[in-house]
């Protein structure tokens, strides 16, 4: 058992429930301008589908749906852990809280080098959009295809990375006691965050990989 | 740290030195910050005005050539969009005063306060970078292809205003968490005064409608960098789905530029006519609804670059925004009715908003008719339209704001003589400069001209010369406005006999704004059951 240090309620809060309200509103409206914020995207997407419809059910097949697949499991596996973390802290067990924190980084590391893998093999056959697009007798506008498709996961991946060190900075904090059964705030947020992230990716996943 | 002065000292006696003002977590510094900032931004951009309107006294050349107007035009719109209007009654006035009228000590994220001012601070940094390295010269709305096209930096203008706009979204996510969770008791929701409401309603657009401009500006900068095609209908992009993504976003924005004017000017009207707001729930309502339908008109802007059925619609929907508005305006009109009025300087700016909204909102339901539009697009009319509703409304609620609040926010009374002498002259100069161009652009006058005919000449010349009206009101406003801080008498805590809650704070406040925690037992303009404080 790790040693709680106690959480002073800051100084322009009445008390605890009212600061851990105001956190969590906070973090649900931030939430929501992420949404919206990734929704633009999708509607361009959604544009250039309606555009050139052919075009993108060529296109998706060249992309590795079983790829994608793994990396929506790894995701809904690293939510889950995620959930337990907060889970534990909130029962006081920092050290089983710690070890779920580490897995769910863990798993989010896993995603990334996955995702490393498929661009590679995408820039490799020259789809990366822009100048450097030279994919050889590609099929026409493919590269309106590639460009959603490198925003919207490029966009979700500093995201997923942005987690990572939300993550590693949360084990640091439990490790020094700062987070136990009576104050987990920071906890609880950035789990909220990586559920964002993952059903972002839960709609990436059929929109660009299961098209055809 | 700053809070661990007595709480009960003033706030700009409590501690000193820069750093005590630029990492302070305390919401009036960063209040005042935010308000010489947005000055300074008014300043510049009020001087780029002046030039560009010099350079039209004349269809021929003076002192810019063409690209520099263009450069000047982009700059002026830029600059008092982003830098002025947006953060203007919210970040400044709002900062100061929002948990002041609830009666908290604070922000809920005080920290989150702090950082939306750096990024502010950062983001202007990039928008005025851009005028040393080549300018901008697309107009402030970065119209594709052109944005992609110029050979001016409109990236770095783009990345400025990218960055701006989380200083933006923060600060909405401060204000409505704030508003949910820091109000004293017995400050219901109906008791709230309808400054708040109309912060609470325009921090909803900051939030939801900021991180879609965001992103577009994002594209925008990848299709300009990169290349890739996507607002390039050579290369099967879109160049009108810019149109829409960046109006999906400035359209709600010409809403939180007017929306806190609003709620100013039913601060001060009922202060000065020392009676109950006309229909106090209504009010409310209709700041949320202007909130709501605001995000449904953005199409209007882009009447000739739609198809002929979805501008049917978005003109349908853009007279919807007429009603609450209108509401609003009969409201005010109806407060006065039998009230106690004091001609003071801040109910002074309430009329001239009056007369400069009327007339600024009666043209924008002309310019929503579809057919009308058609004619009198990107034309003067459309110029003089939003300067009524921007300058006539936001930036005079704003000086009203600013000398109703001058006292509570600084403990100096300033001089009302001259006071009513620079609102006279402001009201004059601004109506001399942009009335006019209601004809010019009714006959045609294309906006962000350089040149043109000759008929025009009388017409441009004697909006031009309004300008210097203008700008010789501004001056006086800043000379009386510094003299009030030398020399000016110590004002009481309620100089107005306003009743809100920040009229029971000293003037100016303490450190955590009141000395004792406070209660509201009345309506916020209930002059028959509520007692004056300090009367």
């Amino acid at each position: 058992m790790l040693k709680s240090v106690p959480h002073h309620v800051a100084h322009h809060f009445e008390d605890a429930d009212q600061e851990f309200d105001a956190a969590k509103i906070g973090m649900w409206l931030f939430l929501a301008q992420e949404l919206l914020f990734f929704s633009a995207l999708f509607v361009g997407y959604g544009v250039f589908r309606f555009l050139h419809p052919e075009m993108f059910l060529h296109a998706s097949k060249l992309l590795s749906w079983k790829m994608g697949l793994v990396n929506t499991m790894v995701l809904i596996t690293s939510s889950f852990t995620m959930v337990l973390a907060v889970w534990m802290t909130q029962m006081n067990r920092v050290r089983e809280s710690i070890r779920l924190l580490w897995a769910t980084a863990g798993l989010a590391m896993v995603f990334m080098v996955i995702k490393y893998f498929e661009y590679s093999s995408k820039i490799h056959h020259g789809y990366l959009p822009g100048s450097w697009f030279s994919a050889a007798d590609a099929y026409e506008h493919l590269h309106l295809f590639f460009t959603c498709y490198f925003l919207i996961t490029g966009l979700h991946g500093i995201h997923v990375l942005i987690g990572v060190g939300l993550i590693l900075w949360l084990i640091r904090k439990s490790k020094q006691g700062l987070l136990h059964k009576d104050y987990y705030t920071p906890l609880e947020m950035v789990g909220l965050y990586w559920h964002l992230v993952d059903i972002v990716w839960i709609f990436v996943f059929p929109l660009l990989y299961l098209v055809g | 740290m700053v809070h661990s002065a007595s709480s009960s000292v003033n706030f700009f006696k409590a501690s000193s030195g820069w750093r005590s003002w630029l990492f302070t977590l305390d919401h009036k510094r960063i209040g005042i910050m935010y308000l010489v900032s947005i000055i300074i931004a008014f300043g510049l951009g009020g001087l780029f005005a002046m030039a560009l309107r010099l350079e039209l006294l004349s269809p021929s050349p003076i002192l810019f050539s063409a690209k520099e107007y263009n450069q000047l035009f982009t700059l002026h719109g830029a600059i008092m969009t982003f830098l002025f209007i947006i953060p203007s009654i919210p970040a400044a006035l709002g900062n100061f005063l929002l948990p002041i009228m609830i009666g908290a000590k604070d922000f809920a994220f005080p920290k989150l306060n702090l950082a939306s001012l750096h990024i502010y601070i950062l983001g202007s940094f990039f928008l005025l970078a851009s005028l040393f390295v080549g300018g901008v010269d697309t107009g402030w709305t970065f119209y594709t292809p052109y944005s992609v096209e110029t050979d001016t930096s409109t990236v770095m203008t783009t990345l400025g205003v990218f960055i701006l706009g989380f200083s933006s979204i923060l600060t909405g996510i401060n204000f409505i968490v704030t508003v949910h969770k820091m109000r004293v008791p017995g400050l219901t929701w109906m008791r709230l005064p309808l400054l708040i409401w109309a912060l609470y309603s325009t921090a909803v657009i900051q939030v939801l409608a900021t991180p879609v401009l965001a992103i577009t500006l994002m594209l925008l900068i990848v299709e300009r960098v990169f290349g890739v095609g996507i607002f390039d209908p050579a290369l099967g992009g879109d160049p009108v789905l810019f149109q829409h993504f960046f109006w999906f976003y400035s359209h709600p924005a010409v809403y939180i530029m007017i929306l806190p004017a609003m709620g100013v000017i039913s601060e001060i009207v009922t202060t000065f006519c020392k009676k109950n707001i006309f229909g106090y729930k209504i009010m409310a309502a209709s700041s949320i609804s202007i909130a709501v339908i605001g995000f449904l008109v953005w199409g209007h802007h882009m009447f000739t670059s739609q198809s002929p059925l979805a501008s049917a619609i978005f003109s349908f929907l853009t007279f919807f925004v007429s009603i609450p508005s209108g509401i609003k305006l009969f409201n005010w009109v109806a407060t006065m009715y039998r009230g106690n009025i004091d001609l003071k300087t801040p109910f002074l700016y309430f009329l001239a908003f009056l007369f400069l909204f009327f007339i600024g909102g009666i043209t924008g339901v002309v310019l929503g008719a579809l057919s009308l539009n058609v004619h009198l697009h990107d034309t003067y009319f459309v110029v003089a339209h939003f300067h009524y509703v921007m300058v006539g409304g936001t930036t005079i609620a704003f000086l009203g704001g600013i000398h109703y609040w001058w006292p509570k926010i600084t403990g100096r009374m300033y001089s009302e003589t001259w006071a009513r002498v620079a609102c006279g002259l402001i009201f004059l100069g601004f109506n001399m400069v942009f009335l006019v161009q209601f004809f010019m652009g009714s006959k045609g006058m294309p906006r962000r001209y350089y040149t043109y005919l000759d008929q025009f000449q009388p017409m441009h010349a004697f909006s031009t010369s309004g300008t210097w009206v203008l700008g010789l009101g501004f001056i006086l406003v800043v000379f009386y406005l510094i003299d009030s801080l030398l020399n000016g008498e110590q004002a009481p805590a309620n100089p107005w006999g306003g009743l809100t809650l920040e009229w029971r704070a000293a003037s100016p406040p303490v450190l955590e704004n009141f000395d004792t925690p406070q209660q509201v037992t009345h309506d916020p303009y209930d002059y028959e059951n509520g007692s004056i404080p300090h009367a």
